[in-house]
């Protein structure tokens, strides 16, 4: 599929090295040239790369054969419709001059360029809101770059004002100095959170009121941040595995699984089939249970406790199977690369089964309170519009992005795992608005529980691991009776698997979106480099851009249904 | 009830210790705080579902302003960039108050021994109770919960705690 991209590309762009890596084609292009390339790569209709997934750096200062410059910058880019997805790579060879900012291109990059400038110092002319944007404004120093040291921890005695940030926007929306001084204007600051019901974990909204009305809003993240990526870069990849099941709490195992298909796709490992039923499953039922989570938790927001029980209750029942399953309730660890730590237990379908039943009865439940009920339309119909160009331009994906009227699902448009083979829909919504953006979640939850039943009908039985020493670990019986075994064992624990040396990126659909993780491996058992595209990052990021003219109320209930997961957004 | 003033009262009166009878009221009615701040609180939310039912125990009441609360469940990662805040709300709750730190991160950093995470709360606020766990079961939180109504029974209302308290970010 992408040899045809690649001979384009190579075509339009003849001074860039171009190469198939994976599902992208992969440009080198030098610093003088990024502004054209990106914004050709944006404009021509037979690019079209509306979608900027990701924006990330590479500090080579502790690489075995480091190029010529310590950092590069990569862009990643996504044509949804024909699925070309490139990535942009340019060396840095200052970094405080810094290369120009693609944020004229894609809204996306005002929050993904403020993620690279805080963590690896790297500047971007143009971008008209350099700062911090996961660590506080009083750290020093930037903590991926290879020589800040992991336990270096800075103390934030006092909080940012955002001041500043919030006049600035003000101006912007036309809003100036001596309108605010005018008696007759009564602008109001108003500050939510970070710890405050309305935020759901640590997140700082601030807006500028005239009434009831918003202004002008910014926010504030990375008060979760924990520092995912550099810890990563000193695990083992089987080691990473707990740390993604922090990422999205919500739905644990979907990150378990995204990751280790990350990471086998590289490696070159085809899992066994009944391994791949395996994750279908599991990722299609926690997709269900993520989506109970939000509803439930959003409903309340808006004033329907009643279906924090219908739908909560379901989820906790939930837990049953997956205590089974895992040992565990919320944090799974459940896949290992090349397989899955367990087979299903005995008796598996029947339980799975009864819990479905549960889940769609809750979900009639509380669609018989919602779906008609004239409260929540007067509250979510037409409020907080997003239009589809927007959505794209901030680089949302998933079903927030699919509610503006985007049919755009990796399932469909990337299939991995047969998914090409299951009998689903993708539900889009209309207008963009709140109510499409419950009500999809809604109906996605149907069609995950109609590819589960499939997913359950079909799948076959026979082993859940590859059988590949260099990845799996032995049985337990090879390891206590023999040399061989136990010295596989050992090498595989302490050394880790090991991916040969290169770059790729892999993204899988979770619940929030496109969750993606971009790898440098230089040759070890470790990463050298692990970034994580979080879906929800990209979405807080277009947060203004939907309340901004809608009522405070609304921006509350705004922020319930796109779902905002602390331990994603911030890593 | 040892002064035998009951016979002479009648017993439409009860006599008892001002301690006593001030520590089974605040026993009882504890108005949790929840500083949720990660994968924690989604087992605290699992606390407070029906299942496990947290009312049972006297303490459903969650608030979410800290002037109105008297016990502060810190429920996940606490960064450095989240630590002012934290020590805020701490401050704002009237006294008494007490302190339980929920799940790994919050009580030691947890898995998250780097740049950015606090190396447990106690640096920064006094900590009554500790949850081990990533993240620790409803149960846990229950257990925790029935651990600070015993320590309230042996407090008295003379003395101020934690007044020489002295954290990080002091």
């Amino acid at each position: 599929m992408n040899t045809t991209a690649l001979e384009k590309i190579q075509a339009a762009f003849p001074d860039a090295i171009c190469k198939v890596v994976l599902e992208s084609v992969v440009l080198d292009v030098r610093p003088e040239n990024l502004e054209s390339t990106l914004s050709r790569l944006k404009n021509e209709p037979e690019f079209n790369c509306g979608l900027m997934v990701d924006v990330t750096a590479i500090d080579y200062l502790e690489y075995p054969q480091p190029p010529a410059a310590r950092f590069y910058v990569v862009y990643t880019l996504r044509n949804w419709e024909k699925n070309i997805l490139v990535q942009v790579r340019t060396p840095v060879l200052d970094p405080q001059a810094g290369i120009t900012s693609a944020t004229h291109l894609w809204g996306a990059a005002l929050f993904g360029e403020r993620e690279v400038y805080d963590q690896y110092g790297i500047h971007f002319q143009g971008h008209p809101d350099l700062r911090r944007i996961l660590n506080h404004w009083q750290f020093e120093g930037h903590p991926l770059r290879k020589d800040y040291p992991i336990g270096k921890g800075q103390i934030c005695y006092e909080t940012d004002s955002l001041e500043k940030e919030i006049r600035a926007r003000l101006a912007k929306k036309g809003v100036d100095d001596a309108t605010l001084k005018d008696i007759n204007t009564q602008v109001m600051f108003l500050n939510l959170g970070p710890s405050h019901p309305a935020t759901h974990g640590a997140i700082r909204i601030l807006t500028a009121l005239d009434g009831e009305t918003i202004l002008a809003n910014v926010n504030e993240v990375g008060y979760l941040h924990r520092g995912f990526e550099k810890t990563a870069e000193n695990r083992t990849y089987n080691q990473i595995i707990p740390l993604t099941d922090r990422l999205n709490y919500c739905s644990s195992m979907l990150n378990n699984i995204a990751y280790a298909k990350a990471v086998e796709s590289w490696l070159g490992v085809t899992i066994t089939e009944r391994a791949q039923f395996m994750r279908v499953v599991l990722s299609e039922f926690y997709r269900v249970l993520d989506h109970l989570v939000c509803l439930a938790a959003a409903l309340v927001d808006m004033g329907g406790l009643t279906n924090y029980w219908y739908l909560y209750n379901e989820k906790e029942a939930a837990y049953d199977l997956i205590s089974r399953l895992t040992g565990a309730r919320l944090t799974s660890s459940f896949t290992r690369i090349g397989g899955m730590y367990r087979d299903f237990y005995d008796g598996w379908e029947k339980d799975l089964e009864v819990q479905l039943r549960g889940i769609e009865k809750g979900i009639g439940d509380s669609l018989k309170l919602v779906e008609t009920n004239r409260i929540v339309h007067d509250r979510t119909q037409g409020v907080c519009i997003l239009t589809a160009e927007t959505a794209l331009n901030y680089g949302f994906t998933g079903p927030t992005l699919r509610a503006s009227g985007v049919p755009f699902d990796l399932r469909k448009d990337a299939p991995y795992y047969n998914y090409e083979s299951f009998d689903f829909e993708v539900p889009v919504g209309s207008n963009g608005d709140i109510y499409d953006r419950f009500m999809i979640r809604f109906y996605e939850m149907a069609q995950s529980i109609r590819i589960i039943r499939q997913a359950m009908k079909h799948i076959p039985e026979g082993p859940i691991n590859i059988k590949d020493s260099q990845v799996v670990l032995p049985a337990k019986q090879q390891v206590y009776s023999n040399i061989e075994g136990l010295a596989n064992h050992f090498k595989l624990i302490f050394e880790g698997v090991k991916a040969p040396a290169g770059e790729w990126y892999d993204s899988f659909e979770a619940a929030n979106g496109e969750l993606g993780f971009h790898f440098v491996s230089d040759g070890s058992g470790k990463p050298y480099k692990l970034k994580v595209r979080p879906p929800c990052f990209y979405i807080m990021g277009g947060f203004h851009k939907m309340v901004e003219g809608n009522m405070i109320a609304d921006a509350v209930i705004n922020l319930s249904c796109i779902n905002i997961i602390g331990g994603e957004l911030d890593r | 009830m040892a002064l035998g003033l009951e016979s002479s009262l009648g017993d439409t009166v009860i006599t008892t210790k001002l301690d006593e009878v001030i520590n089974w009221g605040r026993q009882y009615s504890l108005w949790p705080f929840v500083f949720g701040t990660a994968c924690c609180a989604i087992e605290f939310m699992s606390a407070a579902a029906s299942q496990h039912d947290i009312s049972r125990f006297g303490a459903e009441v969650v608030r979410f302003s800290p002037r109105q609360a008297d016990l502060l469940l810190v429920c996940g990662t606490i960064s450095y960039k989240q630590a002012p805040i934290l020590k805020r709300i701490y401050e704002q709750m009237p006294d008494p108050k007490w302190v339980i730190s929920m799940g790994a991160c919050a009580c030691s950093g947890g898995i998250y021994d780097n740049y950015c995470t606090v190396q447990g709360i106690d640096t920064i606020i006094p900590v009554d109770v500790f949850i081990s766990g990533c993240p620790p079961r409803p149960e846990a939180v229950l257990d925790a919960l029935i651990k600070i109504q015993d320590q309230i029974k042996g407090e008295t209302v003379l003395k101020d705690r934690h007044k020489d308290f002295k954290g990080i970010l002091d």
